[in-house]
């Protein structure tokens, strides 16, 4: 009986987790690679002007299917959470910039985005799969990188936890 | 308990079955998925470093189906950009590579962005390469991603175009 019960969880959750993204531990804890990019809008995107905010960099595709699934969330905490001091940063890994300003439109996305390249990719250990979240506390530090799909509810949690953590110090 | 047997299946089942959806169900828009290659068809990543140290007719020709810029961060050594399967350009491109090849040339085609089941870019290309007329056409079977699968592994990687 004990064993059928345990076959019956090990069912349930081998089939639940099959979709679940991996936590990486690289550049965990340490300072986020700078950069300097202009953004879709013609803006420039400076990671360091964002210090005192907690950012959330995401790595993203229009191709991606999985992305299409976060970027609309991430839209909502942006308007939600960014009067607490969230800031949503994209950066698309697209080889061009029509399909991301469709995307962009479409999504109606606010936040800045922008094209990423090799260097960048490399910048942050490598983007040799899609999507990547990257969570920046106030300090510029690293505190979760987030391979494949995020666990929304998983990663929303850590995103109010670090800006109730300290107020915004900008 | 025959029928307490039968309920464990089935809710193992609906487990995984549940599971499978969050990794596999994509937006419409989402083209033709890498799960439509057949399993004859899809090549381990352990084979294709065996096949890379072979020499002549035996050797592939291996092309990257996705993005250049991962491309450029990290790829197969000896391996050619052929375009983002899932775009016409891309498809267009692979055309244009695969112009010369013979049609029998053993071709092994390899993406990596996104999990197999989501991966938009290596169903479109295999199915152009069959209906132009090549008949050794493989898929690299990446289950989670390029990196994860490959770079990870400590397979070989080159950097640049």
């Amino acid at each position: 009986m004990r064993r059928l019960a345990a076959l019956l969880v090990c069912g349930m959750m081998g089939g639940l987790c099959a979709g679940s993204a991996q936590p990486a531990t690289d550049l965990v804890h340490k300072p986020a690679p700078q950069f300097v990019r202009t953004g879709l809008t013609g803006k420039q995107v400076d990671l360091k002007s964002y210090r005192g905010k907690v950012v959330l960099l995401n790595f993203w595709a229009t191709w991606c299917a999985p992305c299409q699934v976060e970027l609309p969330r991430f839209e909502a905490w942006q308007k939600k959470y960014g009067p607490k001091g969230l800031q949503v940063l994209a950066v698309s890994m697209d080889d061009g910039d029509a399909p991301v300003k469709r995307t962009v439109r479409r999504l109606h996305l606010t936040y800045p985005v922008l094209l990423g390249d090799a260097k960048l990719g490399d910048a942050y250990g490598g983007v040799l799969g899609l999507p990547i979240t990257f969570l920046i506390d106030r300090k510029g530090t690293i505190v979760a990188k987030i391979k494949g799909e995020a666990d929304l509810k998983q990663l929303e949690s850590r995103v109010k936890a670090l800006l109730d953590e300290s107020p915004e110090t900008r | 308990m025959n029928s307490l047997l039968k309920c464990v299946v089935f809710l193992s089942f609906v487990g995984f079955t549940v599971g499978a959806q969050a990794q596999f169900s994509s937006p419409a828009s989402a083209p033709l998925s890498a799960s439509t290659v057949p399993q004859a068809q899809q090549m381990q990543p352990a084979e294709l470093v065996t096949l890379l140290k072979t020499d002549g007719a035996e050797r592939p020709v291996v092309l990257q189906v996705g993005s250049r810029v991962m491309f450029q961060q990290a790829h197969i050594p000896g391996s050619k950009f052929a375009g983002p399967g899932s775009q016409p350009s891309g498809l267009a491109l692979l055309k244009k590579v695969t112009g010369p090849i013979k049609k029998d040339q053993l071709i092994v085609i390899y993406c990596g962005c996104c999990p197999w089941g989501r991966c938009p870019n290596i169903g479109p290309a295999y199915k152009q390469l069959h209906d132009l007329g090549f008949t050794n056409v493989k898929a690299l079977y990446l289950a989670n991603n390029f990196g994860d699968d490959w770079a990870s592994k400590g397979y070989p990687t080159d950097r640049g175009e």
